[in-house]
């Protein structure tokens, strides 16, 4: 009985807090619950991104760069098929035994296996080794009958950058390369787009529209488990080639350009006069960009370093010259737009003038005798420049050099490495070597000696605007959507209504006139400095002037020498400049041509011209037939 | 009185069968598959060792359930203290000749089964602090003596658990023995005096802690310290719980598991498993059937007439309770993590056996809850 009350009370205990503790399960439960809610309802997305940043992995693939085509629609930058070999190490038994197999199949050398081996430390797991960036079709085929003994030997076929005409544009397009940290760190689209193995543009139209060209990635997903292995693919995303970029320049003339230069240093740009559209622009020597998309050797790297012709440097852009006499038409116009000349002024040649105590030599020790602008131009007569730029002042010719862009850089926004030049005026010369301006150098300034400096393409620049009736042109390298033609921009150019294409550098535009005579005469009537140059056919007949660019400074001794330009070494020749537009009779086109210590510009750079024009000219009718390049097969 | 001290119940077997809890056993039932179920998404969705395996130790110990549950209550009250000590033994046992698995040495290899003493442990504690309660005069239940050993039942497992080291079961041994003893009239200020001391010894007991252990608290308080590391259990297990969203990811769907993100996902994570393909849902009915799993013990419990069922059935109850909370608030980042195993999910031999062993008994003190014992 004892035992029994015992057991009641016992129970009434136990039955109580039996309560207590049901009621504290409940309150714990319902805190499970509540965390289940904040996992699963609350941060459900939150958790469910991470779960799939854990299980997906992306592979980029390098993006298919967009073509860079001519005019005429011909690819001059383009994509080739190129057939490589990866190892995907994972699947790889014994590395080394694959790659003394892989040595024999495909005969590499000792030096060669050392650097794969060495490329296969650095590699990060998900990573597959390149063996070979552009086997041969003999090689791939090798090894395609080898696969069945080559575990984890990848055959694959990819595309590379593919330059057809070989060194024709290196200067205009550049080339691409695998890029370096810099090249990532500087560029926010490469940093996005960046895989192992990309090639981006390192230098000219390559690097500056590297952002339209490189195109968007081939994107493949792939399910990774934990340990980061592959397990399946989840989606493959088809990436986009690049944008299509077209260049105004002409081919053929490139071509020709070259051909022109060939063996020599310097450089020539065609210009279109009305629509500033660059039809030529070559720079000499120059280089193949094809050699450096798989990594350019050592040795021929070497060779294109070394060369004394500076094939690195893009002579058009970059290359500073004394424009010499082919100053000579914006020192006339500014003197007649300032009114310190007319045509009827005239100045008497003696082969030397002496002023300021020293001695300015005309190029003709006999002298001209009187020379009017006309025949100064003709003759390109120093003496005669000499006296209109004392009269005339450099700081007002540095005015109408500007207006016709010399001094300012012309393609700046598309090349990197343009040089500006420089036309020096008083102020200029305080401020940069803080001196002040001696009278003798206005006159050496007359005639595009001194501090001047130009740059091939400011030449050609200056003399389409001359040539086009003295209206500014903006000078462009790449077509737009809505460009207009030559005819079209000329037929604006004369109606009143102000706008883009006509804004005149001139004040008086019989005066563009004159000196577009004067450069007519020069390589049309006897005794012009271009005169053997010409072309009596109207169809291809030209204008243009000379200029021999200093290069040394003519001593007295030399002087009275009178050497020959082949008795003179190399670097102390001068340099043989030409500018000139054409047709005549209804202009189109202007050049510069500048051959680096080519001694006279019309011995060694107006006969160029002769042929570029004809050239240019039978291109016209062509350029003028294709608003829609595409239906144009040529 | 006669009838009452015999062994062999005056019920028919037919009056046993139908005296069964039909309710609970469908409970059990239910979990068991959905369990098997969830081995199979463990297995990557095919029929693998860990399912087969599951299947079978779940049939075995399930046909032993039904076996035990026909044994008179009084042969447990009367065995109890020898499975104790038997129990107390195995666990020596182990400490000498178990098999050591990463740093611990807890098992015994049967050959059909690595038995776990320690899981054993914690029915074997119910079942004698149950008779001890049951037996004792309820005017020295207060006293030193009855406190001290009451005390020393618990302690000494624990300590020999502790020892494996196995700091998991042993928390969960403390407190399914310590619940006895609240439930058998211990004066609750005993309790907060003992929980003081034990917060002054805390320091002691740290310093105890096996450096792994230490970095598994550490990591519990902030799991970003060391992301790779201790702490990427219980992130990658957030992420799949909270992945799995209101619905979850479908049954065979759960990514964190199929891509290996989940660390012992068979085992201890095996709720972090279920959640994500299951989801909010899915985890509110689970908790809803070890819910009615808990309220059906208490019940057998109230209804009993022996001391030694009712608090049997209230220990195990609270057991069940604490270690599914343990589990799961690991799992969902509100506890350290200690290893825990969940109820009849998780798959491990020793803690089903001793899970479906403390249901035997359960359906036994239904079966014979007239059953006095003197």
């Amino acid at each position: 009985m004892i035992n029994k009350n015992f057991g009641i009370r016992k129970s009434d205990i136990i039955n109580r807090r039996m309560f207590i503790i049901g009621a504290a399960k409940l309150i714990i439960f319902g805190g499970l619950i509540a965390r289940l809610f904040s996992l699963q309802i609350n941060d459900n997305k939150k958790y469910l991104t991470l779960s799939d940043k854990n299980r997906i992995r992306e592979w980029k693939l390098p993006p298919t760069r967009g073509n860079i085509v001519d005019y005429f629609g011909n690819i001059i930058a383009g994509n080739l098929k190129v057939y490589q070999l990866h190892v995907i190490p994972e699947q790889v038994e014994n590395f080394n035994y694959l790659i003394s197999r892989l040595k024999v199949i495909l005969n590499l050398s000792n030096k060669r296996v050392e650097k794969i081996k060495k490329k296969k430390k650095q590699l990060k797991p998900w990573e597959s080794l390149v063996v070979s960036e552009n086997l041969s079709w003999d090689q791939f085929s090798k090894i395609n009958n080898y696969l069945y003994e080559l575990v984890g030997v990848k055959p694959v076929m990819t595309i590379s950058r593919d330059y057809p005409f070989n060194d024709i544009y290196t200067h205009v397009l550049g080339y691409v390369s695998q890029p370096n940290e810099n090249d990532i760190l500087e560029n926010e689209v490469i940093q996005e787009k960046f895989v192992p193995g990309i090639k981006i543009g390192k230098l000219g139209l390559e690097k500056t529209l590297e952002n339209d060209l490189i195109g968007v990635n081939d994107i493949q997903r792939y399910e990774v488990n934990a340990y980061g292995k592959r397990i399946n693919q989840l989606e493959y995303q088809k990436g986009k080639q690049g944008s299509k970029i077209r260049i105004t320049l002409d081919t053929e003339v490139q071509k020709l350009c070259a051909e022109l230069m060939d063996g020599k240093a310097g450089s020539i740009s065609v210009m279109d006069i009305y629509t500033g559209e660059v039809i030529a622009m070559y720079s000499s020597p120059s280089y193949n960009p094809n050699s450096f998309l798989f990594g350019i050797s050592q040795d021929e790297w070497q060779l294109i370093r070394n060369n004394p012709l500076k094939p690195l440097i893009n002579k058009t852009l970059s290359g500073l010259y004394s424009p010499g006499s082919t100053i000579k038409p914006i020192v006339a116009l500014s003197a007649l737009e300032n009114g310190i000349i007319d045509t009827n002024f005239k100045v008497k040649c003696k082969g030397k003038m002496e002023l300021y105590g020293q001695t300015f030599h005309c190029w003709k020790e006999k002298g001209h005798g009187w020379m009017s602008l006309n025949n100064a131009m003709k003759q390109s007569c120093d003496t005669y420049f000499y006296e209109i730029a004392r009269k005339l002042g450099v700081d007002k010719l540095k005015v109408t050099a500007e207006r016709f862009g010399l001094g300012k850089k012309v393609l700046g926004e598309y090349f990197e490495n343009e040089k500006a030049g420089q036309f020096p005026d008083t102020k200029w010369k305080i401020n940069e070597l803080g001196k002040g301006w001696v009278l003798g150098e206005t006159l050496i300034t007359g005639i595009g000696q001194g501090y001047t400096q130009t740059t091939p393409i400011q030449l050609c620049l200056m003399t389409a605007q001359i040539a086009n009736g003295g209206y500014k042109i903006k000078p462009k390298i790449l077509t737009d959507d809505n460009q207009l033609t030559s005819e079209q921009v000329k037929k604006a150019m004369q109606t009143t209504s102000l706008n883009e294409f006509n804004i005149p550098l001139y004040d008086d535009p019989k005066n563009i006139k004159i000196i577009q005579e004067a450069m007519f005469s020069s390589t049309n009537e006897l005794y012009g400095t271009s005169y053997k140059s010409r072309i009596d056919d109207p169809k291809y007949q030209f204008a243009g002037k000379t200029g021999t660019a200093q290069v040394k400074r003519i001593s007295k001794r030399e002087r009275e020498l009178d050497l020959k330009t082949f008795q003179i070494p190399y670097e102390e020749r001068d340099h043989a400049l030409y500018v000139a537009f054409g047709p005549y009779k209804n202009p189109r086109y202007s050049l510069s041509i500048i051959v680096e210590h080519g001694g006279s510009g019309s011995s060694a750079a107006a006969p160029m011209a002769t042929k570029l024009f004809k050239l240019i000219v039978d291109r016209h009718q062509y350029r003028k037939q294709i608003p829609d390049y595409k239906e144009f097969n040529i | 009185m006669f009838q009452h001290t015999r062994l062999n119940s005056d019920q028919s077997f037919f009056q046993k069968v139908k005296n069964l809890d039909y309710i609970l056993i469908f409970c059990i039932l239910t979990l068991s598959i959905v369990s098997l179920f969830i081995m199979y998404s463990t297995d990557g969705g095919e029929f693998l060792f860990h399912t087969k395996s599951h299947l079978i130790k779940l049939s075995v110990f399930f046909v032993l359930m039904l076996v035990i549950s026909f044994f008179n209550i009084k042969l447990w009250h009367i065995s109890s203290y020898f499975l104790y000590i038997a129990t107390i033994v195995l666990l020596i046992w182990v400490s000498f000749y178990g098999i050591r698995v990463s740093g611990s040495q807890r098992w015994i290899n049967l050959y059909f089964l690595v038995l776990q003493p320690s899981e054993l442990m914690k029915i074997a504690v119910i079942l004698c602090l149950a008779k001890y309660y049951h037996r004792i005069n309820i005017e020295k239940v207060n006293s030193f003596v009855g406190i001290s050993f009451a005390l020393t039942i618990i302690i000494i497992p624990i300590i020999l658990v502790l020892s494996q080291p196995d700091l998991g079961t042993s928390v969960l041994i403390a407190c399914s023995g310590l619940i006895i003893l609240w439930l058998g009239g211990v004066k609750i200020k005993y309790f907060f005096v003992s929980l003081i001391t034990f917060l002054i010894s805390l320091p002691f007991i740290i310093s105890y802690l096996q450096p792994y252990q230490k970095l598994r608290i550490l990591t519990f308080l902030d799991p970003d310290r060391d992301p790779l590391g201790a702490g990427y259990q219980i992130i990658q297990s957030k992420i799949a719980i909270g992945s799995g969203g209101f619905s979850g990811k479908g049954f065979l769907q759960g990514t964190q598991s199929y891509l290996d993100f989940l660390p012992e996902k068979h085992t201890d994570f095996i709720f972090t498993l279920f959640s994500e393909e299951f989801g909010f849902i899915g985890s509110i009915g689970l908790l809803l059937l070890y819910t009615i799993i808990i309220i059906r013990i208490v019940r057998i419990g109230t209804l009993s007439r022996s001391i030694f069922a009712k608090l049997f059935c209230f220990g195990f109850a609270f057991a069940i309770f604490i270690y599914i909370t343990v589990n799961l608030s690991m799992v969902l980042g509100l506890l350290p993590i200690v290893g825990s195993p969940l109820p009849i999910m998780s798959y491990g031999g020793s803690s089903m056996l001793a899970t479906m062993v403390g249901f035997g008994i359960v359906l036994s003190a239904k079966i014979h809850s007239k059953q006095v014992i003197a």
